[in-house]
């Protein structure tokens, strides 16, 4: 099947979708975005988060024909101009990147957090970033992060 | 595999009628993981999710009727007052992106023992809406769930909508796993007190081979309460009726060992939560009570 979507602004076209294909194989297989990753496959970890039609998903989860005619915005549309995105900035200043994996959607799950809440609380980071599962880190360091991001972009 | 992609609820139940076999898809929460994992490669997929007819919900007699295409944050969002403990429960499923994409149609659909919107439905009341080229059909959920991830639709049936009685009075939710977030229930019970009819409403959860109603402990504390003259004075109930109640509700459930928990473990665990919902539910009837008494709850 074909499928046709937008992804980070652009118009894309993914031909000979096979039925039982996930969104995020689009993404990675078909249109060469391989910054959403893939790991659980089963909607546990996050890696692949992605925006779709503006609400947070695991593009694990969304078959690729419901993907059709959809926006999505990936991590590697938040980046403008060559510079970091003020959140992906302090995921770098805060060292809360170590295998990277998980880093990609948890910038996304940041910025739709942030995005709704522009001053959240610990726990609301916690429970905004459930879904999001890092083993590298323990957590600290990319909590900190949201809440420098959260600064940054006040300022902003 | 083919994709079928219905413009509206009447050619979708069109083409399920047609052809049985093809599988809904409407979050795909559940049913992404069987493919991604091969476990499943069904002839087709039934995409539902683009239908608007069963993406909305609304209040009527009482009842709100729900379209098996909202999804969990949406029930969070807008439906905490009439349906509060499915509210709750919904806020217990998986994690933001989960809530975002995962519908209640499609719990049911699954039917899992472990499903967390079942135990809020049963201690409501709810009705399934199922519907085929053969016409529509209110489920009772107390006949819906006939096995493990088995449910009492036809092959040609497709799940519409659930009907819900609003609360008319509180309504809780508890779930036991070892994280707050993305955890299928090791247990969960769910209780609902109608203030108008004096009826009382269980579900347990995760503790059966379906989701499981107290009916006796239901039936005792209506009793109870009665007596009590608790409907009447809105004032709480003995702790011993509370102990009892809780027990009752316990062993209700014929819970198995597995992966998640103990049998011993649920049975000590609901016996619990069915106490504490108990002193939450009472708790807000003690709170609103100087409101009046025939408020709208």
């Amino acid at each position: 099947m074909l499928v046709e979507l937008t992804v980070n602004g652009r118009r894309r076209t993914a031909e000979n979708v096979w039925a039982g294909e996930s969104l995020l194989y689009v993404l990675r297989e078909r249109l060469g975005l391989r910054g959403s990753k893939n790991a659980c496959e089963q909607g546990e970890c996050g890696s692949c988060s992605v925006y779709m039609d503006g609400g947070l998903v695991c593009a694990c989860l969304v078959s690729a024909g419901q993907a059709h005619g959809a926006e999505v915005v990936t991590v590697e549309g938040l980046a403008e101009g060559g510079r970091l995105h003020p959140i992906q900035q302090a995921y770098v200043v805060e060292g809360a990147v170590q295998c990277g994996f998980c880093t990609p959607g948890l910038i996304i799950a940041t910025h739709q957090l942030l995005s709704e809440n522009p001053d959240p609380s610990d726990d609301e980071i916690r429970e905004a970033l459930a879904g999001n599962l890092c083993r590298c880190t323990g957590y600290e360091k990319i909590i900190d992060a949201v809440r420098l991001a959260a600064l940054e972009m006040s300022v902003i | 595999m083919e994709y079928l992609r219905p413009r509206t609820w009447s050619d979708a139940v069109a083409l399920k009628t047609e052809d049985p076999s093809v599988v809904p898809i409407n979050g795909g929460t559940d049913l992404m993981v069987e493919i991604n994992f091969a476990r499943r490669r069904p002839p087709a997929l039934l995409d539902l999710s683009r239908l608007d007819e069963m993406k909305g919900w609304e209040k009527r007699n009482g009842s709100v009727e729900l379209g098996a295409g909202v999804t969990y944050t949406r029930i969070i969002e807008e439906l905490s007052t009439e349906l509060p403990a499915l509210a709750i429960a919904s806020r217990t499923v998986g994690s933001p992106q989960i809530r975002n994409r995962g519908t209640v149609g499609g719990n049911l659909a699954t039917a899992s023992p472990a499903g967390d919107a079942h135990p809020p439905l049963l201690a409501a009341g709810a009705s399934v809406r199922a519907e085929s080229m053969r016409g529509a059909r209110d489920i009772p959920i107390g006949e819906f769930f006939t096995g493990p991830k088995q449910n009492a639709l036809e092959p040609d049936e497709l799940i519409r909508s659930v009907v819900i009685p609003a609360a008319r009075g509180p309504r809780q939710f508890s779930k036991v796993g070892t994280r707050n977030a993305m955890v299928i229930a090791v247990v969960s019970f769910a209780l609902s007190l109608d203030l108008e009819e004096r009826r009382v409403g269980t579900g347990i959860g995760s503790a059966g081979p379906t989701p499981i109603e107290a009916v006796e402990a239901q039936a005792y504390l209506e009793q109870e309460l009665e007596a009590g003259g608790n409907w009447d004075h809105r004032r709480r109930p003995a702790p011993e009726v509370g102990e009892r109640f809780a027990e009752m509700a316990a062993s209700a459930a014929s819970p198995i060992d597995d992966v998640r928990g103990a049998a011993s473990y649920r049975t000590h665990a609901l016996r619990i939560m069915a106490g504490r919902t108990l002193g939450w539910a009472w708790d807000e009837v003690v709170e609103r009570g100087g409101e009046g008494r025939r408020q709208c709850w």
